[in-house]
């Protein structure tokens, strides 16, 4: 008798069965690990952030729950038939922000809720998936690089979301619409001289941007970016304080619940917006550079899964998600340790609160939709 | 290329790769530059973001140490440290001082005097500190705070040690009190060691030993959160508590002293001629210094500085009182020393004296039918003034003003104690020098008895009485154990050194005979169990026209003559020796000796060795 034989052939026989459920379920295996790591590491995270409040934590993982169950009956829809809803969905999504604008709640001086009676919603955070939808429906049967006309009205159609959004106001969402559209048409083979004219174009009109349509706070969180220490108890008491915590956690960190300036409150927005810096205050460098891997083996998977889709609509969409994935992170993180001004984008799946959490699972749920129905041409 | 519906998968799917491949190029390139804004901020400029972070979170606290106490001779606390609520404002967490100070003047009692310090401390001190607004607060004060206390920021309520002298008035001026410090204090100490002290001496043994009694700060540093609440104790410097200081003065005697004054003004002065030490040193009147602990209110503080017995003033150092006839035996001694007079030398008293071809004036004897036949020792026992103006005469103002000088008259005892007067020992220069005025003979006879321009002060009188029952061998007058460790003074006054030993016997056997002999000024006052050497004086206020009689009926008690009495006991080997001063208290004998009396059987009881 051969009892390691059977042995082997038992083990052997176990993993196909999980592959095949997963296969199932259309779930991604490294997405989903990837993901499962990243949200217990937020929910450890939190806890030292929100002063070990077990309340937000609990909370919070209700809302990684929910993200994943939108995200499980996103990967059951066929790519084919998001990109069927997708006109009707943009349609929807434009009606839903001009509502916001008309009857939305106002929150800190910004209008970007509408109340549902029953929940609130942010209509911005639909957008962020659906306008890049909508671009790669617009460019998924034609040749490319897309001709001229073409690539001008793939514009408007971009400009129109991101300029509801940015008048409610809320900068750092419409920045995200912005650039997933954006990855869109670099994905479509938008040509490098338009990025460069384009570029270009943007710096000559920063300008009157500045002076003609950013609110006061948005100027200010300029300058203070620019110049913390110029209003050190003001609005540049964020970023100093934000560095301080990322500079004083050195290379291994202060150790979890030991970081001073997330434990003793001098770290402001530390459980939603500056989360990294509790983070990095914590776990040192060592730390954040192992969540940066994390981040990066993300990104890399969902532009592999882009890479081997099998059509135009699913290949832009994934990659414009997976590109939005990197603005993020590096928004994020690069405000937070003071390379870019303030702008209120989350870390995602890591910083505490609801919709964008939704929103990211969602995306998730897309790119594993496009990975997990394609045809096998082989067996 | 024109055709836009036409697709072209293969070149589609090659640009499609190209840009993916890009897109992860491009990826790397902005996680890299994470990864290098990571380096740049948590290793190079680690230490400056610890240095901040460290400067965000911990405080430097200081923490003031305990007073040390003060003790008597034989351990018994004459100043203590009781605890005790205060209330404190912290200036930097107050956003209306104001209205918080009408606010807690309405739930507590806070006098205008207390607001007064209050706003004087807040101009000076820093805006973090505590500063003190209320001092004893009783439980119902306390209560009533703690009640609203979560509601006013910057208010606290601190439990403190408390200055307390149980012996009140009677210990007064020789500890003095603490107060708060205020900026003059500031000056003469380290400020640094008192950012946490709010108190500090200001009179007496409390200033003088200030630098011991105090101690030395300490520090907490503490980690604070970003509202500034303490979190915990990183690490602490315990302040070094004060070092307890113990007295020479012996607490029993000193009250028998005080109250063997009665209701006279006047001081007590008993010291070891021994050593020094200081036994008794009262001044009346005395005041309470606990009043001035935690600040006296004006009106009280008006009160004793209007008070006509100025009970605030040190008499036994600061009074200046002419020492009648207790000069006596330190001018009979000069007369002996400089062969003036002898044993046998006797003079005949009419009851007045008149300068030999000098101007007719009569200087009186106190006895108006005078003394008859008296030599040096029954004119001491007596107190014969005739005989001692004739001394006085024959001696010269300048041989009589270096020798009291040589028994410490006209100079400061150095006694440990922040001010003392050196009385005044007048010479022929000083005259010129002050009055702008000859020397005239009879004020060498005035000084001869101990009036005049002679004035001493009780310390002084104390001093030199028990240098005398010492034989001239010098003594160091102090106030606390172990201030005076080696003697490096001479020990016996070069002028005094060549005195023979007969002449010193000769001046304490007559000193002896004011008190036990039958027609001695202090005769009342003899006991059989040991001997006492003293002398009388009855010193005049003011000046006696030639043919007035001085009528103590008539007289105005401010007027009234004091009463003076020196003595040391026992004769052999003296163990103690006083001074007494009773201001208007009238004849030396009758009035000051039996309080000396008291005092000295006290002390040779309870010191039988």
């Amino acid at each position: 008798m051969q009892p390691s034989r059977s042995q082997f052939q038992y083990s052997n026989y176990k993993v196909p069965l999980f592959q095949q459920w997963l296969q199932q379920l259309h779930m991604d295996f490294p997405l989903l690990i990837g993901i499962f790591v990243l949200a217990l590491t937020g929910l450890f995270v939190l806890y030292s952030a929100t002063g070990q409040d077990i309340g937000a934590v609990q909370k919070q993982a209700i809302r990684l729950g929910f993200g994943f169950i939108t995200m499980i009956m996103l990967a059951q829809l066929r790519p084919q038939t998001l990109q069927r809803w997708a006109p009707r969905l943009y349609l929807v999504g434009i009606i839903l922000l001009a509502l916001v604008l008309l009857v939305g709640i106002e929150v800190k001086g910004a209008q970007r809720w509408l109340d549902l009676y029953f929940l609130r919603f942010q209509p911005s955070e639909l957008m962020k998936l659906v306008a890049p939808m909508a671009l790669a429906w617009f460019l998924a049967d034609v040749g490319l690089p897309p001709r001229p006309w073409r690539l001008i009205a793939s514009l408007a159609l971009l400009a129109l979301p991101v300029a509801l959004v940015a008048v409610e106001p809320d900068l750092g969402t419409s920045l995200l619409i912005a650039s997933a559209g954006f990855f869109v048409l670099f994905m479509a083979g938008l040509r490098w001289r338009l990025i460069g004219g384009a570029s270009l174009l943007l710096v000559a009109l920063a300008w009157p941007i500045w002076q003609y349509m950013l609110r006061d706070y948005q100027r200010s969180r300029v300058i203070t970016f620019l110049n913390p220490e110029n209003d050190p108890l003001g609005a540049g008491y964020h970023i100093i304080q934000s560095k301080i915590a990322i500079g004083s956690g050195g290379l291994f960190g202060k150790g979890w619940l030991n970081g001073t300036q997330s434990q003793l409150d001098f770290l402001p927005e530390r459980h939603t917006d500056f989360i990294f810096a509790v983070f990095s205050e914590e776990f040192g460098m060592m730390g954040a550079v192992m969540l940066l891997i994390l981040y990066l083996f993300l990104i890399s998977r969902g532009l592999y899964i882009a890479a081997q889709a099998q059509d135009t609509f699913s290949r832009l969409l994934g990659g414009s998600i997976s590109l939005t994935f990197l603005v993020y992170v590096f928004v994020n993180i690069g405000m937070v340790s003071g390379l870019l001004p303030v702008v209120g984008v989350p870390l995602p799946l890591i910083s505490y609160g609801g919709t964008s959490i939704v929103t990211l699972m969602a995306g998730f749920g897309i790119l594993m939709s496009i990975h997990t129905h394609r045809k096998m041409l082989a067996p | 290329m024109r055709r836009e519906q036409l697709k072209d998968h293969f070149s589609e799917t090659r640009l499609f790769t190209n840009r993916a491949i890009i897109s992860l190029l491009g990826v790397l390139v902005l996680v890299a530059l994470l990864v290098t804004r990571l380096v740049y901020l948590q290793i190079i400029d680690h230490s400056h973001y610890t240095t901040l972070s460290d400067d965000n979170r911990v405080k430097l606290a200081p923490v003031g140490p305990t007073r040390g106490l003060i003790y008597d001779r034989n351990g018994i606390v004459l100043a203590d440290n009781l605890p005790a609520y205060r209330l404190e404002l912290t200036p930097e967490k107050v956003e209306d001082m104001e209205s918080l100070l009408t606010q807690l003047g309405d739930l507590i009692k806070i006098q205008e005097h207390d607001i007064k310090q209050f706003k004087k401390q807040l101009k000076h001190r820093h805006k973090s500190d505590n500063i003190p607004l209320r001092f004893h607060l009783n439980d119902v004060e306390v209560a009533k705070i703690a009640s609203i206390h979560h509601r006013l920021p910057g208010v606290e309520i601190v439990a403190s040690l408390n200055r307390h002298y149980p012996f009140k008035d009677i210990f007064a001026h020789v500890l003095g009190y603490i107060g708060r410090k205020d900026i003059k204090d500031l000056e003469r100490v380290d400020a640094a060691n008192y950012r946490a002290t709010s108190h500090i001496g200001k009179t007496g043994i409390e200033k003088q030993y200030e630098w011991e009694l105090h101690g030395e700060i300490g520090s907490r540093q503490i980690e604070i959160n970003a509202q500034g609440r303490v979190i915990r104790v990183l690490q602490q410097t315990v302040p070094r508590t004060g070092s307890d200081i113990h007295l020479t003065i012996d607490a029993q005697l000193q009250a028998i002293a005080h109250n063997a004054l009665g209701l006279h003004n006047g001081s007590i002065v008993a010291l070891d001629p021994r050593d020094g030490q200081i036994l008794t040193m009262v001044s009346k009147p005395g005041f309470n210094p606990n009043q001035f602990v935690n600040g006296i209110a004006y009106k009280d503080y008006d009160a004793l500085r209007n008070n006509d017995s100025q009970p605030l003033y040190n008499r036994a150092m600061l009074g200046r009182y002419p020492p009648g006839s207790t000069i006596k035996p330190f001018m009979g001694l000069a007369g002996l020393k400089y062969g003036i007079t002898n044993e046998h030398y006797e003079i005949f008293c009419p009851g007045y004296y008149i300068i030999p071809f000098g101007e007719k004036r009569k200087f009186r004897d106190w006895k108006k039918t005078g003394h008859g036949s008296v030599d040096l020792d029954s004119s001491i026992t007596q107190s014969c003034d005739v005989y001692f103006y004739d001394l006085a005469l024959n001696l010269s103002i300048d041989r009589i003003s270096p020798f009291l000088k040589s028994f410490g008259f006209g100079q400061k005892t150095g006694v440990d104690m922040p001010i003392e007067n050196a009385g005044l020992l007048p010479s022929r220069a000083w005259k010129k020098k002050n009055r702008k005025q000859p020397w005239f003979p009879g004020e060498t006879l005035n000084t001869g008895i101990g009036q005049g321009f002679l004035l001493t002060t009780p310390l002084q009188l104390a001093t030199a009485t028990a240098k005398l029952a010492n034989k001239g061998k010098a003594v160091q007058p102090h106030l606390v154990r172990g201030a005076i460790s080696v003697q490096t003074k001479p020990k016996i006054d070069p002028l005094l050194r060549k005195i023979q030993p007969n002449h010193w016997q000769y001046i304490i056997k007559s000193m002896s005979h004011v008190v036990h002999n039958h027609r001695g000024t202090a005769r009342r006052i003899a006991n059989k169990k040991f001997k006492v050497a003293g002398k009388t004086g009855t010193a005049q206020v003011f000046g006696i026209k030639q043919e007035e009689e001085y009528d103590v009926e008539k007289v105005a008690i401010k007027l009234r003559d004091h009463a003076l009495f020196i003595a040391f006991a026992p004769v052999k080997n003296p163990r103690i020796a006083v001074a007494v001063i009773v201001e208007n208290g009238g004849s030396g004998g009758s009035v000051a000796a039996p309080m000396a009396s008291k005092i000295i059987n006290h002390y040779m009881a309870s010191n039988p060795k």
